[in-house]
């Protein structure tokens, strides 16, 4: 009975959290399934957003400066990546590990020391995991974060139905196609990532609002989570409409069911050091399914007797 | 319209890989012409598309396409100028996108792309209009996935695409090469009718010495990365497989020697 109380009690945070960790899923999402790239960025930029907005906010500026200015900055990290790749030639996997490497230096730099809280009592945060329970319900940080995700569903519902946003689809699918029909797909793959990434600031930005602090560590296994949510959100809730708002939707929720599965595990009494390592697992054994599948449970049907080739 | 002055490509330069795949080829192609080019493996065909298309800077020489010096153009900037369609049908459409935004995309070709619509409804009736005239009843599935048409259906749309915009030169590399005989005919027969109705400047590599033969206003046939026979007019039309392949034997000094060459011929 104790477990299920103690469940229920951490459900809201759970929820806030998988839905802020569900924007940063959405940029990875614009990256791994539109553009076709592993970017290992992220690792990087998600901390680069938090630590940007908590040291703007100690220093006086106002929280919408603090955020857009953490969304800038992530930009500016897709866009270290994207000119590593494209200009410079530099595998995408390979581009973004040097990006995230550097990144821990310039995080360093950003927050002065590795981490560094920010009082949710001194300051006006947007977030917070204070607010999950037992506020007025504008105030609810599940609200609030709901809310973010669906204006920026919405945002990129809008960009991807023009026609840039469109080529940027093209260039993820088919680079010769994308080139033939006069498509520029370097600077379209830069763009990429550098909308990806702001977005992945910018749920840094939320994260450490939540927590109440930046820490330079916060980015180790962004990446993962992050697929964990996309292969957990496309799995359970993809399959309702190939509608890209619902993709992106359904991207959110399964950031949602990670952190839930995530408290539930906590709850019963796993040994939280090994969740990073059960994490890695269990993102693997999704990535595998669809190779698994093909290489040992496909049997050639049997051709039917006299049947005529086709 | 087009002319190609010189030019030399090799690959893996400097190693024992090293293959010459231009070599010193120059072209000139006169508006209007259609050109079937025939010759053996690594003769250079789809090599010289491709530099006409820039999916590589040439080592040397001088790409002029319609009086524009595109020698040091990237690929997608010369796509202005080009229609392409090439031999793998996978190629020439974005699988993963609708039959309708996969022609707006070949719609904007040339054209900035902003933050307008990518597809609008007026384009949607102009292209279930020229579905139509393909006959193969996309016109009803066009916000299918391109993924789910077959090669030649695929190949069809390539088709549709690349002349969607009126190009100045028409790039056909092969493309009917990985079709089986029918849908192979039928292609062939499309790209035929949509030359002539809009009297396009077009370049097609082809295997088959029948097609070359029947297809065109010129042909031109290469050898190492050089253009070793070019006929055009009546001399052209009244050509035969044996008379080419006696051509090639005198030019090249050497046997046609390819299998794929001469048993296409003989269907």
């Amino acid at each position: 009975m104790n477990i299920l109380t103690s469940i229920l009690n951490s459900l809201p945070g759970a929820v806030a959290q998988g839905l802020i960790w569900g924007v940063m899923a959405i940029g990875l999402y614009i990256t791994y399934k539109i553009l076709n790239v592993s970017d290992l960025t992220v690792d990087g930029s998600i901390c680069t957003g938090g630590a940007v907005c908590v040291m703007m906010m100690i220093n006086g500026y106002s929280l919408p400066v603090a955020m857009l200015c953490a969304f800038l900055a992530g930009m500016l990290c897709g866009l270290a990546t994207g000119i590593f790749h494209t200009a410079m030639g530099i595998p995408a996997i390979l581009a973004g590990i040097l990006t995230q490497l550097a990144l821990y230096s310039v995080n360093l730099k950003i927050l002065g020391k590795a981490n560094q809280a920010i009082n949710a009592d001194k300051y006006g945060l947007l977030v917070s995991l204070r607010n999950v329970k037992n506020v007025p319900f504008y105030k609810n940080t599940i609200l609030i974060a709901i809310i973010f995700v669906v204006a920026l569903v919405a945002l990129l519902y809008w960009f991807f139905g023009t026609a840039k946003g469109c080529s940027l689809r093209a260039t993820g699918s088919n680079l010769s196609m994308s080139r033939a029909q006069g498509i520029n797909t370097k600077s379209n793959t830069v763009l990429g990532l550098m909308i990806s990434n702001g977005m992945v600031a910018l749920s840094g930005a939320l994260l450490a609002q939540y927590q109440g602090y930046a820490d330079v560590s916060m980015g180790r296994g962004a990446i993962v989570t992050g697929l964990a949510a996309i292969i957990i959100g496309t799995a359970i809730f993809g399959k309702i409409s190939k509608n890209f708002a619902v993709q992106l939707i359904a991207v959110a929720l399964g950031g949602v069911v990670y952190w839930i599965v995530y408290q539930v595990i906590i709850c019963l009494g796993l040994d939280a050091d090994l969740l990073k390592l059960l994490s890695a697992l269990v993102v693997a054994v999704f990535l595998a399914v669809p190779y698994i599948k093909s290489e040992y449970f496909s049997k050639p049907k049997k051709r039917k007797e006299g049947a005529v080739n086709a | 319209m087009l002319e190609l002055k010189n030019i030399y490509k090799a690959f893996n330069p400097g190693t024992i890989n090293e293959k010459v795949a231009l070599n010193g080829l120059s072209l000139k192609l006169n508006e209007g012409d259609f050109v079937t080019i025939i010759g053996g493996n690594g003769a250079g065909k789809s090599t010289m598309l491709n530099a006409i298309a820039g999916v590589w800077k040439v080592d040397e020489g001088q790409i002029i396409i319609d009086g524009v010096d595109v020698t040091s153009k990237p690929e997608h900037k010369r796509a202005k100028y080009l229609g392409r369609v090439f031999q793998d049908p996978m190629m020439g459409t974005a699988a993963d996108m609708e039959i309708q935004e996969n022609m707006a995309l070949a719609f904007r070709r040339g054209k900035a792309r902003g933050l307008g619509w990518g597809i609008n409804k007026k384009e949607r009736e102009q292209y279930r209009e020229l579905l139509k005239t393909l006959d193969l009843g996309l016109e009803d599935r066009m916000t299918s996935k391109v993924g789910l048409l077959s090669g030649g259906q695929r190949q069809a749309l390539t088709l549709l695409m690349a002349t969607l915009v009126k190009p100045k030169l028409l790039l056909l590399d092969e493309h009917t090469a990985a079709l089986d005989p029918k849908t192979a005919a039928k292609v062939l027969e499309l790209s035929d009718k949509i030359i002539a109705e809009y009297n396009l400047t077009a370049l097609m590599v082809t295997h088959n010495m029948n097609d070359a033969i029947k297809h065109g206003n010129r042909l031109i046939m290469m050898h190492e990365g050089r253009i070793i026979y070019d006929v055009s007019g009546e001399e052209k039309k009244n050509l035969t497989i044996d008379e080419l392949l006696e051509k090639f034997t005198q030019s090249s000094g050497e046997q046609f020697a390819n299998d794929r060459a001469l048993l296409s011929s003989k269907r």
